[in-house]
């Protein structure tokens, strides 16, 4: 099944990358090297456009209306039409705004997503990198992001723009820990931190996913991964940052044309790299479902690993759609609440708990 | 909320709110004093859509004002009409057909629901929630239709005469209202309550916040919802019965919370209770004339002459002074949203801005009706 050595630096040892090995001996650590970011960044331009039309949709249907229906079959060209027109709408910097860290400001988000897309394991040997450390990587470079919004709101010139970057930091900085902690109990129960030995671990039938492993604890570990990964994402319940009624637009404010758009998609790839990293801790990532029937777990199995781990993914990404537009938004002191008192002891325990089960050997 | 607010000086800043702002619907500006999050206080500043039509009623009939009864209260404009109407007919002593005053009361009930669901969907739109916005839209899409058939107009209506209303409904109508009713009576547990009013993060935004006394009510005269969610029992249907208000069986809901959702409570009952009152009125439907015999131009004998109705947003009080000319002397209205966000400036006072704007909606504020 993985005859690679498992260390190995570049896991992107598929058909393309062994065709390109052949043709080019000398050159193909180089070609090898562009494509994949050529490919990894083809993947950033394209999917967001593809998920705010599936989250214009989605919010559509919820509320019992059609979504964009004119441009291309059903809308789906609608938001490539509206990223066209931020492109050639004018940037605008508002007065006494600091220039060069305004101007800054949308790069990173934008930056750390497509970081943290390096590491993601798309298949078993479609992955750019695989550093030993992945989850230590990814949670230290998705912090980019804080960063940007932080700087945004302050080079902003404008109250509003300055009250939802300080909600926002205080969120994502909160948020983070328990997130982290989460990602911890995963490398406890794997004792690895790379992302690709994470799914590995999970071989087998679908009940050897670490979100049915644990008598119901990998249960809980999903749940509260999706509630703070939810407010990390500056998401519905918890968009407190951008709380349109009542901080107006929170952080982005003034932003517009191109580097509006930088936030914005930098906003719907993160959610992607979000749903990515659910689909690798708890979904079994790019391993297809095995319900143990011979003839299905075949027919499972003969579809691209690829393709599991976008459907996996995807239906993550559903289940924050369904969250953004069913609840209310909480306030910023509940939602401090809800961090420090309830998910960040909460996490302690099931940190522990799960320690203890791992210890006595009740992994199921 | 529980943290003590420690204000100092020096360290407040203003932030203006509005008059473009998505969460003050319309053009109201609120110069709000803030330390961080805090409110330390709340100016709310008024005049961006000052039309004078009190002035304009001065030069023109009585009957030409009529259009502009509607572009008060755009929301709930049928009672506006409604309370224009009554202090015109009690100056010139004209006596409405029993079938009018039913077709009256059926129609401004009809558009008090309207009002009661948008105000719903831009509560909730306030909260933060989006899809029930369009739950109620598509309910009062239905009213809307309906009366679009009877008056002509979808929002400002100018649908009442002297001595009656415009046009007289048909069958179509009357199957209709109670369709749209019977699909109301379905849709409010399973949409509106099981899915909103039961949310648990709705419940934790809303109890306890925006508290408002009975002194306070009194002091400021606030009326309507806010007054009833604060336990006084008024509602000018009731206790100064006009129309044939007196003829129907309804309860006027009161909480004696004082708090957001008492208001919010408040106006989800009365939506149910105005559908109590339209069955009852169908079902008693008289026939006979629409429209008494009214001269084209009123010239009501001097004097001075008032009448109020309850509008969705509290009671709406409309002051004529005639001198026997056929325009009137003196056109002085009430309007129950002027008096309710004068509440807002203690009240706010050292909320999160988060409870202030929460607050603000469960006021249900219309901004022209404020600055007329």
């Amino acid at each position: 099944m993985n005859q690679l050595p498992t260390n190995h630096a570049f896991p992107t040892h598929n058909a393309i990358g062994e065709l390109i090995r052949h043709l080019f001996p000398g050159g193909a650590v180089y070609i090898n090297g562009f494509l994949t970011i050529a490919s990894l960044l083809l993947l950033v331009s394209i999917l967001p456009v593809f998920l705010i039309w599936l989250e214009r949709k989605v919010a559509a249907h919820f509320q019992a209306r059609l979504g964009p229906m004119r441009v291309g079959y059903h809308g789906l060209l609608q938001s490539t039409a509206d990223g066209l027109k931020l492109i050639f709408k004018e940037v605008l910097k508002p007065e006494g705004a600091d220039t060069f860290v305004f101007f800054l400001a949308p790069t990173l988000p934008a930056t750390a997503t497509f970081l943290v897309m390096t590491i993601l394991p798309f298949d078993r040997h479609l992955q750019v990198a695989d550093p030993a450390g992945g989850v230590v990587y990814a949670l230290g470079v998705s912090s980019l992001s804080i960063l940007g919004i932080l700087l945004a709101g302050w080079a902003s010139n404008n109250k509003y723009s300055l009250l939802g970057a300080m909600r926002s930091g205080a969120q994502m900085i909160s948020f983070e820990i328990s997130l982290a902690l989460i990602m911890l109990l995963i490398v406890m129960l794997t004792g690895t931190a790379s992302l690709r030995e994470i799914v590995l671990s999970q071989n087998g039938t679908i009940l050897d996913w670490w979100i049915f492993k644990l008598p119901f604890l990998g249960l809980i570990a999903f749940v509260m991964y999706m509630i703070s990964s939810t407010a990390e994402l500056n998401r519905a319940p918890f968009d407190i940052s951008e709380a349109e009624s009542e901080l107006t637009g929170g952080f982005a404010t003034e932003y517009s044309g191109i580097s509006f758009a930088m936030f914005f998609f930098a906003e719907f790839v993160n959610m992607f790299v979000s749903a990515g990293l659910a689909t690798t801790f708890f979904l079994g990532g790019f391993l297809a479902p095995q319900i143990g029937i011979g003839a299905i777990d075949a027919a499972f199995n003969f579809i691209p690993g690829f393709i599991w781990f976008f459907l996996k993914t995807f239906l993550v990404i559903f289940l924050y759609m369904w969250f953004r537009w069913t609840f209310p938004r909480v306030r910023v002191d509940q939602l401090m609440y809800l961090e420090w008192k309830m998910l960040l002891p909460a996490n302690l325990v099931l940190l522990m708990s799960s320690g203890f089960f791992l210890a006595m050997g009740w992994i199921l | 909320m529980t943290a003590p607010i420690r204000c100092r000086e020096d360290e407040t800043f203003v932030l203006n709110l509005g008059p473009q702002h998505p969460a003050t619907h319309g053009v109201l500006r609120v110069k709000l004093t803030m330390d961080g999050e805090y409110v330390v206080k709340a100016e709310p500043v008024l005049g961006y859509i000052h039309r004078m039509h009190e002035k304009m009623a001065e030069d023109r009939t009585f009957a030409q004002f009529m259009p502009n009864t509607a572009r008060m209260d755009y929301l709930h404009a049928l009672a506006y009409n409604h309370g224009y109407v009554l202090t015109v007919e009690r100056a010139a002593g004209i006596e409405v057909p029993e079938r009018a005053e039913y077709i009256r009361v059926i129609t401004v009930e009809l558009n008090r629901l309207t009002s009661h669901l948008l105000w719903w969907a831009a509560f909730l739109l306030d909260l933060g929630g989006f899809s029930p916005l369009l739950y109620a839209f598509d309910d009062r899409e239905q009213i809307l239709d309906l009366l679009e058939r009877v008056t002509g107009s979808r929002l400002t209506y100018c649908y009442f005469r002297f001595g009656g209303v415009y046009n007289d409904i048909d069958d179509d109508f009357i199957t209709g209202t109670r369709n749209f009713i019977k699909r109301l009576r379905s849709r409010l547990p399973r949409l509106y309550h099981d899915l909103v009013t039961k949310n648990i993060i709705l419940i934790k935004r809303l109890k306890d916040i925006g508290f408002v006394s009975k002194e306070q009510c009194r002091k400021y005269g606030a009326t309507g919802p806010l007054l009833r969610g604060s336990g006084v029992q008024f509602d000018i249907r009731k206790n100064e019965p006009y129309s044939v208000y007196p003829e129907f069986d309804f309860d006027i809901p009161v909480y004696d919370e004082g708090d957001c959702m008492a208001r919010y409570m408040v106006r989800m009952d009365e939506i149910e209770q105005s559908m109590r009152i339209i069955e009852q009125a169908l079902d008693k439907l008289p026939d006979g004339p629409v429209r008494a015999k009214v001269p084209k131009i009123l010239k009501p004998a001097a004097g001075d002459y008032y009448a109020a109705v309850e509008a969705a947003r509290g009671s709406f009080g409309c002051r004529l002074v005639c001198n026997g000319d056929k325009s009137p002397y003196r056109l002085k209205l009430r309007s129950p949203t002027f008096s309710n966000l004068s509440l807002f400036g203690e009240v706010a006072e050292g909320m999160l801005l988060a409870d202030a704007l929460a607050f603000m909606g469960s006021l249900d504020l219309v901004i022209p009706e404020i600055d007329r």
